[in-house]
């Protein structure tokens, strides 16, 4: 009792130093950056000069981008306690529509490149809408609606092609965005992602639509009945979410010449615990974009650093694994902490929109 | 009759529910339950646990669909069929769970659904006018004597008696024709309630209608200005505060009345 007393006297205290600053001190992701650093400290004293090379810092972010982008999304989805799980599907369904159109209309040039990026952003909205229609409307939950359009994002893809590969990419867009740097080894594509997580940053933390995920994931009855439009609000957020899969799969055509649609089958989850371990909460109403890349940088470094240290990279797996649960296990403490010092359990458990105990429309708790 | 301001004539109800049922499953929450809300007044709304004083209220705040029934608005007819419906009329409603989002501050709760956007291109994007919204709130908190000092501390870390404070702050805030409070007091101390029942007599004042939920006689005795009684999802009696007694209300809301009478 004296001890929620003195954190909430701390807390008006720190009253002041509200803002950009505060929330991202507050966040989990604040400790995950410390881990970040510490592994990249380890890896330094390993191998100093493999791992200080600009080379590896190149390769990391490059590798991280794609990533970064798709993290975005489910971002804003977790927060609502959704889920995504048609994200690597429907990035592998718009890179195979925008290469065909591109092919189709003569593959090189920059205005190919740019109807390319139009059809694949698209493509990602798309497949967006359809998961937040059945979503919010049709009532199924979102872990059971993304992964049949999983499935069915990724089998059109196999049929459209007969599974196999399409290569037609223009020059430029691998020149400039695949293999490009901005200036000097700064990577055009790590450029695109910092830009998109900027923007997804400022959409979800300083915008009414931001403010309305959150509210969505904190209480989504209350949001009902308080009178936000929630079956919209839901429809969008999916959409962001597709749309970032759309963003993703037009760079990853630029990155590696070619679809990948054999290549995304475990893209999901990996950038679902990224997402994770930056402290976004399965619960819903938790999690902030700086987090998302953070918790996508570490799988990535980690990777290049194990390969650096004479590692095998498939341990890489194991320590992710082990982030991913501790994360969660963390969030569990913290949410059990506020529930004991509030005295009551603040919302109905949900994760993924598979509520537990009650569902979404007759959230009813009385 | 004469005629006010905003067309509706003296004497005519705020609000008027007729013969409103609901069912949940096998349970009659409502069964053909009437209710008058009166503009200027505050109305207390008493019955047993279960009684459907709750149902009643979502039902007239567009949280909750009825099945058979109608509701007057201001003498016509409305269908509520959302609780924007109900907000653009102008009515508001503190919920026995109070509705509000712990993950949020108490200003984003106060001002959910209603955020002022800032000024020029930046509020055509949906950036927010956070200093003008939390000072505005800081005066609603203040008004209400409230104890929520921290203004950007989660809801949900807040303490139950300042969660409802929260929520009676928001509801007196936007309400400008009726407010329904379900139970506001339930968590609150001393000081606080009456500090709530203080803020329900100025809402009144202002020509609100105020409905009151609460399992106190003395309380609904204190500030009400009538007492209409619901047992088994029906009204059974209305009162004038003035002219009933602790002895009469608990014996309507029991049913001994009736008993007696038989
Ligand atoms: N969402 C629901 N699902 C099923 N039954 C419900 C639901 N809401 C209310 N009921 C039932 O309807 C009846 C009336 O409930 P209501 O909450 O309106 O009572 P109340 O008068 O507010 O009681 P209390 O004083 O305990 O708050 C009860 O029997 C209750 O079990
Ligand atoms: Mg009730």
């Amino acid at each position: 009792m004296t001890a929620t007393r003195e954190a909430q006297a701390e807390e008006i205290v720190a009253d002041n130093n509200r803002g950009v600053i505060r929330s991202i001190t507050r966040a989990q992701a604040t400790q995950i950056v410390l881990v970040l650093l510490g592994m990249m400290v380890l890896f330094t004293i390993i191998n100093p000069d493999a791992f200080l090379s600009v080379f590896n810092f190149r390769s990391i972010i490059v590798n991280a981008s794609i990533f970064i982008i798709l993290g975005v999304g489910v971002t804003f989805v977790i927060v609502t306690a959704g889920i995504d799980l048609s994200i690597g599907s429907v990035l592998v369904f718009a890179s195979v529509m925008s290469a065909l159109v591109m092919e189709s209309l003569g593959t090189e040039g920059w205005a190919i490149a740019a109807v390319g990026a139009v059809v694949a952003v698209l493509a990602g909205a798309l497949w967006g809408l359809i998961n937040g229609f059945l979503i919010a409307k049709a009532n199924v939950p979102a872990f059971i609606v993304t992964l049949g359009t999983m499935g069915m994002a990724l089998g059109i893809s196999q049929v459209i092609t007969g599974g196999i590969d399409l290569y037609n990419v223009p020059e430029v867009l691998v020149d400039t965005v695949g293999f490009g740097d901005i200036v000097w080894q700064i990577p055009t594509l790590a450029v695109i992602a910092l830009v998109i997580a900027v923007l997804g940053g400022i959409l979800l933390h300083k915008t009414k639509f931001g403010l309305y995920t959150y509210a969505l994931g904190s209480n989504m009855e209350a949001s009902r009945r308080i009178g936000i439009r929630v079956d919209k609000q839901l429809i969008w957020v999916y959409i962001v979410s597709g749309v970032c899969a759309g963003i993703g799969g037009y760079l990853s055509l630029a990155l590696y010449q070619q679809t990948t649609i054999a290549g995304n089958s475990l893209t999901n989850l990996a950038v679902i615990a990224g997402v994770v371990i930056g402290g976004t909460s399965l619960f819903g109403g938790v999690g902030t974009i700086f987090g998302t890349v953070i918790g996508l940088l570490i799988p990535v470094t980690l990777r290049q650093g194990f390969v650096i240290s004479g590692v095998q990279a498939f341990w890489q797996e194991v320590v992710v694994g082990i982030f991913l649960i501790g994360a969660v296990y963390i969030d569990g403490v913290r949410r059990a902490r506020a529930r004991r010092s509030s005295g009551k359990n603040p919302k109905p458990m949900a994760i993924g929109g598979l509520t537990i105990g009650s569902t979404r429309k007759e959230g009813n708790s009385e | 009759m004469d005629a006010r301001d905003d067309g509706s004539e003296i004497g005519m109800p705020l609000l008027e529910a007729r013969g409103i049922v609901r069912t949940y499953g096998q349970v009659v929450a409502l069964d053909g339950c009437d209710f008058d809300v009166e503009p200027g007044e505050v109305t207390a709304l008493i019955g047993d646990n279960g009684a459907g004083k709750s149902t009643l209220i979502k039902i007239m705040s567009g949280t909750e669909e009825m099945e058979e029934g109608q509701i007057r608005f201001m003498g016509e007819d409305v269908t509520m069929s959302s609780p924007s419906v109900a907000r653009d009329l102008g009515i508001e409603t503190v919920f026995q769970d109070l509705a509000l989002c712990p993950h949020l501050d108490p200003v984003r709760n106060l001002y959910l659904g209603r955020e002022v956007r800032k000024r020029g291109p930046l509020g055509w994007f949906g950036f927010m006018d956070n200093k003008m919204m939390r000072e505005k709130s800081s005066d609603a908190f203040a008004d209400l004597g409230a104890t929520v000092r921290a203004l950007s501390v989660p809801v949900g870390d807040m303490s139950g008696g300042q969660k409802q404070s929260v929520a009676v702050a928001r509801a007196a805030s936007w309400a400008n024709k009726i407010i329904f409070l379900d139970e506001p007091t339930a968590a609150l101390g001393v000081v606080q309630t009456q500090n709530v029942l203080d803020l329900i007599k100025r809402v009144r004042d202002k020509g609100i209608g105020v409905v009151f939920i609460s399992h106190s006689m003395p309380e609904v005795l204190g500030v009400a200005d009538r007492v209409q009684v619901l047992r088994r999802g029906r009204r059974v009696a209305t009162y004038q505060a003035a002219d009933t007694s602790l002895e009469e209300l608990v014996g309507a809301m029991t049913g001994a009345l009736d008993e007696e009478a038989v």
